[in-house]
């Protein structure tokens, strides 16, 4: 008999949106607020850990298809260019510059570059967590 | 940022290029877009040569780049550096012209790595001999190991190269390694690191005690590095690169590199008695190891490169001898104590062209029989014609033969020789003799070994049955190469004095500055009748002894001195290698267990020693129990939960029970984040928590069952000796952190961070202000870590070692 999910996945549908964009939210809101690119990534990877356990591998495989070993160093990556940026200035590497700006509707907003460097974060602690319990979990021996 | 530096970096900025070229034009040889780079550089630095007989004015320019620890790009040039620079440049420009007909484009060589590994090489190697800061020079010495290594085993697949390759990596990189310890002594010394502002100084520094070590460890890196007994073992191993390598790298250039420093340093310890012994003693024993080993050789590339080795010796002990001059001042700078730099610098010229032109020989013959083995090889002189006058030409000019070029340095170097034999200092009235003796011997040999590979090669009946192809000459493309540097033997034999005041000059007057008044210079003449003396008997006896042995040569392969073709030192080197690797396995099996037990041993162990060798050293232990606040009773019932879930774990026997106990410990050091207003790390905790879970369930089935594990008694006594220091060093700390935190003189770092995370970094969030910003470089080496523990994990499991396989 074929074991029917639907309470799971339907539940899971809403609830890994929610703790996504909630994730999104934690990843911007880090700078003034607790959260962060590690926090946010940490809920991100609980998010679609959550996708994959309630389905299975194979069909989120398919809506996801990362190499995260790529994603790691994509995340290295944007993290050492931020760093560099700093260089071209003079400063020491991984300084960080911010500054305040008007956007039209929005109002006053804060750029920094610490958000770049802290995307680097973010995406480097989802793949390595997807990584290593993706790997385990496709281990059949 | 000078033109210079640009010469110095102009090949690495090629080398980026070169696999564009590659698979872009994937038709053309890659080597035609290389070629240009070495001519422009070669023209270009010729421009610096002085006209007119005129003193070189050297160039100086500097480019900081970490100034506060002395370290700048400063490039220098002065005669020795150009000398340097041009042989590496023309030199070079020959080598790839020849490593285009040499190594075909065709069967998917990779050609691009090739001119990668060569153009760092030149990139390097003008960076050694045109930077000014010993720790420049010192990077760039070592990448020339680096590419030295890639080069050798650039045909990977071959065994043998990859065991040259990696021996010629650990030997001249350990010698880098005390070279670089040698240069931070004399930083020490004189608190610079650039050699003209060392040389300035040399005088008042030469009493210290670390001066001589600081001489001893430099000499073991240009050793190493110019293959001098006893470490020039990995020379003729090396000779399993592609023969332009070896003319290039390993005859012509980086070999000399050692060379360069000693000559470069010389104004710094020439004043010192061991200075003279040693390079003396060493440059002679390997002129004569070298020289006697070559003739025993089977396989032309080894002959040269053991020919090489002994050439080099000779230079090695040139300069040596040279530096006596220093020790008579002023007069100094006659011609009687000159001779010996002078000959040093024109032999350094004459073994370029001559060598370079005969490894371009040797391998020509390989590409085009297919062999390098004299046993094989034989009656050549008519199949190959133009190789043959080449060799020939090579030949007679390192058997110091007239009119070619080795024949006027040989007869500077007995010159020298006898000269340095006569001088009443440094113990020479006593010791002396023995050195032009070493020298004619060594000469005899050297005479020897270029007979043996002239008649075992192109004399004697062509057997066509030796080969496995049709032998024919080269192809013209192939032959260019050698006969420019064949044609500049003759040119260097017939009219030394070009090179005299335009080049040797000013060499010798960076070797030895310390002689001569601003304006003056040394007196080079360079001609080839000196009348009857001794130097011209030594050489008629060279050639007599060396006659005759050569028609007896039948005689002499029956003796055991004769079959014994490889290096008796390799066994010490085999011997060393593999006594590392298996005094590291020892050691490895003794600490990697395979016990995650052991492994928490040792770190604890360390971590509950360094605290409380921390809590003594700096007295840093104070106990205060007053102002406490009140502790509200939700916080008790907590520490309970907390206590009793924690003492509870190594009375549980089942593994869903133990999962779920640390998940309860887990969970409440999240709510005591949160009770104590961290909301960050409560955040992270729960998440950590979360995800830790899901991995349990994932790792369940792979774990065994609970057992009570049998371990002896003093096992168990040692683990509760562990565990206790950890938790009494843990408590203690806390204790210790609680009573000092409102002592006066301490600052916390938080306070720094509390008042300026808002107004440096523009973050209300100050966890996240440290992660991103202050601490940034911590947090993107945490992360790093992460990755590669990602990686691992996979390697791991996917790579999974099967039955009882072994590293």
């Amino acid at each position: 008999m074929r074991t029917n999910f639907l309470m799971l996945h339907t539940i899971t549908r809403i609830v890994s949106f929610i703790v996504i964009s909630f994730s999104v939210y934690l990843f911007f809101a880090g700078h003034n607020a607790p959260g962060g690119g590690f926090i946010g990534g940490l809920m991100m990877a609980g998010a679609l850990i959550l996708l994959y356990v309630s389905f299975d591998l194979a069909t989120i495989k398919k809506v996801l298809p990362f190499d995260y070993t790529f994603v790691i160093g994509l995340g290295l990556l944007i993290a050492i260019l931020t760093g560099l940026n700093s260089m071209i200035f003079g400063d020491a590497f991984l300084t960080q510059y911010f500054d305040y700006y008007q956007i039209p509707f929005i109002g006053e907003v804060e750029l920094t570059t610490a958000l770049p460097f802290d995307l680097g974060i973010y995406l480097v602690v989802i793949a390595i967590t997807l990584l290593i319990i993706l790997t385990i979990a496709e281990d059949v021996s | 940022m000078s033109t210079l530096h640009f010469v110095a970096l102009a090949p690495f900025i090629m080398a980026v290029l070169i696999p564009v070229f590659y698979f872009k034009f994937r038709k053309i040889h890659t080597g035609w877009f290389v070629l240009p780079l070495p001519l422009v550089l070669f023209l270009y630095l010729l421009t610096y040569i002085p006209a007119g007989g005129d003193p070189m004015n050297p160039v100086l320019n500097s480019v900081p780049w970490v100034p506060s620890l002395g370290i700048d790009f400063t490039v220098y040039l002065d005669g020795l550096s150009l000398l340097f620079s041009l042989l590496i440049t023309g030199i070079g420009t020959l080598v790839v012209l020849y490593s285009i007909y040499y190594i075909a484009n065709k069967n998917g060589e990779p050609l691009h790595n090739f001119y990668v590994y060569l153009l760092m090489f030149m990139g390097a190697m003008l960076g050694v001999v045109l930077s000014d800061n010993l720790i420049v020079l010192y990077v760039f010495w070592e990448l020339t190991s680096l590419a030295s290594s890639l080069l050798i085993a650039y045909w990977f697949h071959k065994e043998k190269s990859r065991y040259g390759a990696l021996k010629s990596m650990l030997i001249t990189v350990t010698g880098g390694f005390s070279m670089l310890a040698g240069f931070s002594f004399l930083y020490v010394l004189t608190g610079s690191f650039s050699i003209q502002e060392i040389i300035a100084a040399a005088g008042t520094i030469s009493g210290e005690p670390l001066f001589i070590t600081a001489m001893l460890l430099i000499l073991v890196g240009a050793f190493t590095k110019s293959a001098q007994f006893p470490f020039h073992i990995w020379l003729p191993d090396a000779m399993e690169a592609p023969t332009p390598v070896s003319a290039y790298l390993h005859s012509a250039t980086m070999v000399k590199a050692g060379l360069y420093l000693v000559a470069r340093m010389t104004p710094v310890f020439g004043m010192l008695t061991e200075w003279f012994w040693i390079l003396v003693i060493f440059g002679l024993t390997t002129l004569l190891w070298g020289s006697i080993s070559a003739v025993r050789q089977t396989d032309l590339k080894g002959l040269l490169a053991f020919s090489t080795i002994s050439q080099l010796g000779l230079i090695m002990s040139l300069l040596g001898m040279s530096s006596a001059a220093m020790h008579y001042g002023a007069a100094g700078s006659e011609a009687l104590y000159t001779t010996a730099a002078l000959a040093a610098v024109f032999h350094l010229i004459n073994h370029a062209t001559f060598k370079g032109s005969l490894f371009m020989v040797v391998g020509i013959i390989d590409h085009e029989t297919g062999t390098r083995d004299i046993r094989k090889l034989g009656g050549l002189m008519t199949i190959m014609p133009v190789t043959f006058t080449v060799s020939l030409i090579g030949l007679a000019s390192m058997a110091g033969l007239p009119p070619f070029n080795g024949f006027l340095s040989k007869e500077m170097f007995f010159t020298a020789s006898l000269n340095v034999a006569s001088m009443d200092i440094l113990n020479l009235e006593t010791l002396g003799f023995f050195i032009p003796v070493a020298a004619w011997t060594a000469s005899v040999f050297t005479f020897l070994y270029c007979m043996i590979m002239f008649v075992r090669t192109f004399t004697g009946k062509f057997k066509p049955d030796n080969y496995e192809k049709h032998v024919h000459e080269a192809p013209a493309g192939l032959l260019v190469s050698p006969i420019i540097l064949g044609g500049l033997v003759i040119l260097f034999g017939m009219f030394p004095n070009l090179l005299a005041y335009t080049i040797i000059e000013p060499t010798m007057q960076s070797i030895l500055p310390g002689l001569l008044n601003g304006g003056e210079q040394f007196y080079v003449n360079i001609y080839h009748w000196h009348g009857i003396n001794a130097e011209i008997m030594m050489t008629i006896g060279v050639v007599f002894a060396g006659a005759a042995i050569t028609l007896n040569l039948k005689k002499w392969q029956q003796t055991f001195f004769f079959n014994r073709e490889r290096d008796p030192l390799n066994a010490v080197y085999d011997s060393m290698l593999d006594n590392l690797v298996t005094g590291s396995q020892i050691v490895t099996r003794a600490q990697m267990t395979g016990r995650l037990r052991d492994y928490m041993v040792y770190m604890s162990v360390f971590i509950s020693a360094l605290g409380l060798w921390t809590f003594f050293r700096y007295d840093s232990f104070a106990v205060d129990i007053g102002a406490q606040t009140p502790v509200p009773v939700y916080m008790y019932i907590i520490t309970a939960v907390l206590l009793i879930s924690t003492l509870a774990l190594p009375f549980v026997t089942h593994r869903i029970t133990n999962i779920v106990l640390i998940g309860v410990v887990g969970f409440i050091i999240a709510l005591l984040f949160v009770i104590f207003r961290a909301p960050d790390l409560a955040l992270t905790q729960l998440l950590v928590e979360t995800v830790v879970v899901v991995l349990f369930l994932l790792v369940y089935r792979h774990l065994p069952e609970i057992k009570k594990e049998s371990v002896k008694g003093w096992s168990h006594a040692v683990n509760a000796i562990v565990a206790a220091s950890v938790g009494i060093f843990v408590i203690l700390a806390g204790l210790s952190v609680h009573a000092m935190r409102t002592a006066s003189d301490i600052t916390p770092i938080s306070d720094f961070f509390i008042e300026n995370s808002y107004t440096l970094a523009g973050g209300k969030n100050m966890v996240n202000v440290i992660l991103v910003d202050f601490r940034g470089l911590d947090t993107l080496l945490e992360v790093l870590v992460l990755g590669i523990a990602a990686l691992g994990v996979v390697t791991l499991v996917k790579h999974r070692m099967k039955g009882d396989e072994d590293v």
